[in-house]
């Protein structure tokens, strides 16, 4: 079986990626820049797909922009930023009707591409910087971004988590930049970072829809150009011994106090461990079968929402949760019950095979939207490897119950972050 | 069964009603992995008024019941049917709206399996003291977790601005203190009314065959014994036109202020076609008067006013329906002075260009598309339309025949101020 037929070229700087399905309505285009997180690059890094997006030389305001947008049957842009075990990822989307299925026949799909390419070759520049008020703008956006993380407690404890366990890690750093970085951007600043990361960074198009693979190929080819490179590499700590469980509590002003548990799992996308690392996240707590779901939830009412997730790239699991405060104790140590229970083999062979058969359901329901597929493409690049989604649901099906277990044994605690009440903390 | 046919989208819809009155709705989808379907009651947060199955009398039953019910379907005697969805391999799950309680399940593998666990489920109430004790615990999580949430409060606070009377303004989870006084008969009385076949709708999308699983089905239907069906009575108290509240402030541990301003709809006893074009134009209108492509769009952000938190809709059900607009920004008065100056200029034919009409439309037609290559939006969306006798496929030619004088009137129309207020969260 193959479930996705990906063909990858390699283009003047670049790899296109193609998948030709006949599932959508609509195609698919997706650029992705990729860079080593750096605590001198990230704030600038963060700030420069919303200043490409908002005009370019052709269309040189927001209005314009748009406009053409909505020109093209309502064409979406969007611009999306990660990060990938130790790297920042830029990602820029656009999803542009098939006029297959409209009245109007004006092909769209080379449009779409047209204005990719527009907006990331052609900005709003003097050639020497961005123009001015755009990145006035653009840095108020970025500033209130960065800050809209405090009003919204659950990504605000899973941020503050991050930072408290990967305080010397490049990973610690905030997709959105630091705060206290934006102000110093110019646009002279801004553009010459530009113009480095169009010569450094990784740089991959996916193009997923019912389209021609030559005719994509040679659009991409009149469009997009650039000079070849290596992309840097950057030393990605995945092993780290943990000494001592770092325990951090914060009060503020809420009324659900907020349990976020970080552990080191020692293990990354395109290792032989990673298949059975996500059977084990998802017995433990990655479903609502899973025991973190049935313990903490359905057996004690402590949470409403309890589970856990892994970071492929970086080989971090965390667990969230949202209890009362007085409930603090009974949680955390009802969490580690729950691993020690994985750690010692205390699962049935059913637990195993009800969670192979949701995450094979998971894989393959993600691959049905576009952008999904996207991203369990993207895998691959990021981590360097070639692996198939066929050997990934492959290898997931034999993973043992040992394998399992031989896991849950590398995965180590290393912080627990809890933001509670401003009442006292029993 | 009814073939419904869709040529410029390639669809094909098939339906039939039940005997007991369900409506079954097959999409088959090629080329996906997945099979999505919907089990959806007509029953959400503001069926609070209501005279119960066989007896005569109106009750009103505590806020957030709809909502507990969806949650104790799940548990039964023998356990938790989350676990014999991912025994087969499905994720699960439900939410309940102002108008719908939905249940559903995904799933790449075992879909007949599924699908009878999804109507054994539903169509098996189990409910007991302790159980339903033991939830309040879990709810009552979920409930501060929303307390601590600035934008549910910021949405909420608008809605209960503009009602005075309307069930629509009670949180569809209730309060700690009105979850308290539900028990098990209290539920399974509401269950018996409102999950009765004919007040529900199946609606199965994904790569299946179509008549086989139209047998299943029935077969599944026919295998339950129903009780007799009677028209449900509801009870709701009169709405004044105008809002309750202008203006509320709430304030909260936030660093950004938030500010969104509402408009309380006027023509909410509509259904069908009507209705379908009256929320289409309004959101037209609301699309040209605050898209990104707008110049409002880009005076308010270039002002600094809004960020990409910015958003509008409409929406209109029977019996209310509103307008939200704002998002995170620096000045929230000054953001509400200016979005309320924008809607009345609009009055005044400001704005409004045929051009302009014509790219919108396009725009929505495009979304529309893109909206389609989602189950999920197909199942919901379609449920939706059909408990207000819409038809989700009926959008696309609706949209082609908005015209300008469509759009201006409901400008003139929607656009008041006694029906305008504001709600906002700022940092304490």
């Amino acid at each position: 079986m193959t479930v996705i037929s990906e063909a990858v070229h390699e283009l003047n700087g670049y790899k296109l990626h193609i998948v030709k399905t006949e599932k959508y309505k609509t195609n698919t285009i997706v650029w992705k820049m990729k860079a080593p997180l750096s605590k001198e690059d990230v704030t600038q890094r963060a700030l420069l797909p919303y200043v490409l997006q908002s005009s370019t030389k052709n269309y040189p305001t927001t209005t314009k922009l748009r406009s053409y947008l909505d020109d093209l049957y309502g064409a979406s842009m969007f611009i999306d930023l990660s990060k990938k075990g130790e790297y920042h990822v830029i990602s820029i989307s656009i999803e542009i009707a098939n006029e297959k299925f409209l009245s109007d026949p004006t092909p769209l799909l080379k449009k779409g591409l047209e204005l990719l390419s527009e907006i990331v070759t052609n900005p709003n520049s003097d050639g020497s910087s961005f123009e001015s008020e755009t990145v006035t703008k653009e840095k108020r956006a970025l500033a209130q971004r960065i800050q809209s993380v405090f009003d919204d407690k659950m990504k605000y404890s899973s941020s503050r988590l991050v930072e408290e366990m990967c305080k010397e890690e490049p990973y610690s750093l905030h997709v959105h930049g630091e705060l206290n970085d934006v102000e110093g951007i110019t646009p002279e600043s801004l553009f010459q970072y530009y113009e480095r990361a169009l010569a450094e960074d990784e740089l991959d198009l996916y193009i997923i829809g019912d389209v021609e693979e030559e005719e994509v190929i040679s659009f991409s080819k009149e469009l997009l150009q650039f000079e070849a490179r290596i992309p840097s590499l950057n030393d990605n700590q995945i092993s780290r011994s943990v000494s001592q469980v770092n325990e951090v509590k914060e009060r503020q002003d809420v009324k659900q106090g907020k349990l976020n548990i970080g552990y080191r799992t020692n293990v990354v996308y395109g290792s032989e461990d990673y298949y059975a690392l996500q059977v084990f996240n998802g017995i433990f707590g990655g479903f609502s079968h899973s025991k973190l779901f049935l313990n903490v939830r359905e057996k004690a009412s402590l949470a409403y929402y309890v589970g856990s997730r892994l970071e492929s790239h970086k080989g971090l699991m965390m667990v969230m949760s949202g209890i009362d405060e007085k409930n603090y104790e009974q949680a955390v140590r009802i969490v580690n019950e729950q691993m020690q229970a994985m750690q010692s083999g205390d699962f049935t062979d059913q637990e195993i095979e009800q969670t192979k058969a949701v995450i094979r359901n998971q894989l393959l329901e993600t691959i049905d939207t576009a952008r999904g597929m996207v991203e369990i493409l993207y895998h691959n690049v990021v981590a360097k490897k070639n692996i198939t989604l066929d050997e990934w649901l492959e290898k997931m099906e034999q993973v043992s119950k040992e394998s399992i277990v031989g896991v849950a044994n590398k995965v180590q605690q290393d912080t627990i972050y809890f933001l509670t009440g401003t009442e006292a903390i029993s | 069964m009814e073939k419904i046919t869709f040529e410029q989208l390639q669809e094909e819809l098939y339906y039939e009603k039940l005997e007991n009155g369900l409506d079954v709705y097959i999409l088959p989808k090629k080329g996906f992995n997945k099979t999505y379907a919907t089990f959806t009651t007509k029953y959400g947060s503001i069926d609070n008024h209501f005279v119960p199955l066989g007896k005569e009398e109106l009750v009103k039953v505590p806020d957030g019941i709809a909502h507990f019910l969806e949650h104790k379907l799940f548990e039964k005697e023998d356990g938790d049917v989350f676990q014999q969805f991912s025994r087969q391999g499905a994720s699960a799950n439900a939410f309940t709206s102002f108008t719908r309680t939905a249940y559903l399940f995904s799933s790449t593998s075992n879909v007949e399996q599924n699908l009878d666990t999804l109507m054994d489920f539903v169509q098996e109430p189990y409910f007991t003291e302790k159980t339903v004790e033991k939830e309040k615990g879990i709810i009552g999580q979920e409930i501060t977790m929303y307390d601590d949430n600035p934008d549910w409060r910021l949405y909420f606070g608008v809605i209960q601005n503009m009602y005075k009377n309307h069930p629509v303004k009670i949180d569809i989870a209730g309060t700690i203190e009105s979850i308290s006084h539900i028990t098990k008969d209290m539920l399974y009385e509401c269950y018996h009314t409102f999950y009765h076949p004919s007040n529900m709708l199946l609606f199965i999308v994904g790569p299946v065959q179509v008549e086989e699983m139209m047998k299943q089905v029935k077969d599944n239907q026919a295998k339950k014994k129903f009780d007799v069906k009677v028209e449900i009575k509801r009870q709701f108290e009169d709405e004044v036109q105008e809002v309750a509240e202008k203006k509320q402030v709430l304030k909260m541990n936030v660093q950004t202020s938030k500010c969104l301003f509402g408009i309380k709809a006027l023509n909410v006893d509509q259904s069908g076609e009507q209705m379908l074009k009256n929320e289409l134009s309004t959101n037209v209108l609301l699309d040209l008067l605050f898209s990104k492509s707008s110049e409002n769009y880009n005076k308010l952000y270039t002002e600094g006013l809004i960020d990409e938190t910015f958003s509008f809709d409409y929406t209109q059900e029977q019996g209310f329906g509103f307008a939200m607009i704002g998002g995170d920004t620096r000045d929230p008065d000054r953001l509400a002075e200016v979005l309320q100056q924008m809607v009345l200029e609009v009055k005044n034919g400001g704005l409004l260009t045929e051009e302009s009409l014509e790219r919108t439309k396009k725009k929505k037609i495009g979304a529309f598309l893109r909206a389609i290559n989602s189950p999920e939006y197909i199942a919901n969306q379609f449920t939706r339309y059909a408990f207000n006798e819409m038809d989700l496929f009926g959008v696309v030619p609706t949209l082609e025949s908005i015209s300008l004088e469509d759009v201006q009137n409901v400008a003139n129309e929607f656009f008041a101020e006694d029906r305008f207020t504001v709600c906002q969260v700022v940092p304490k």
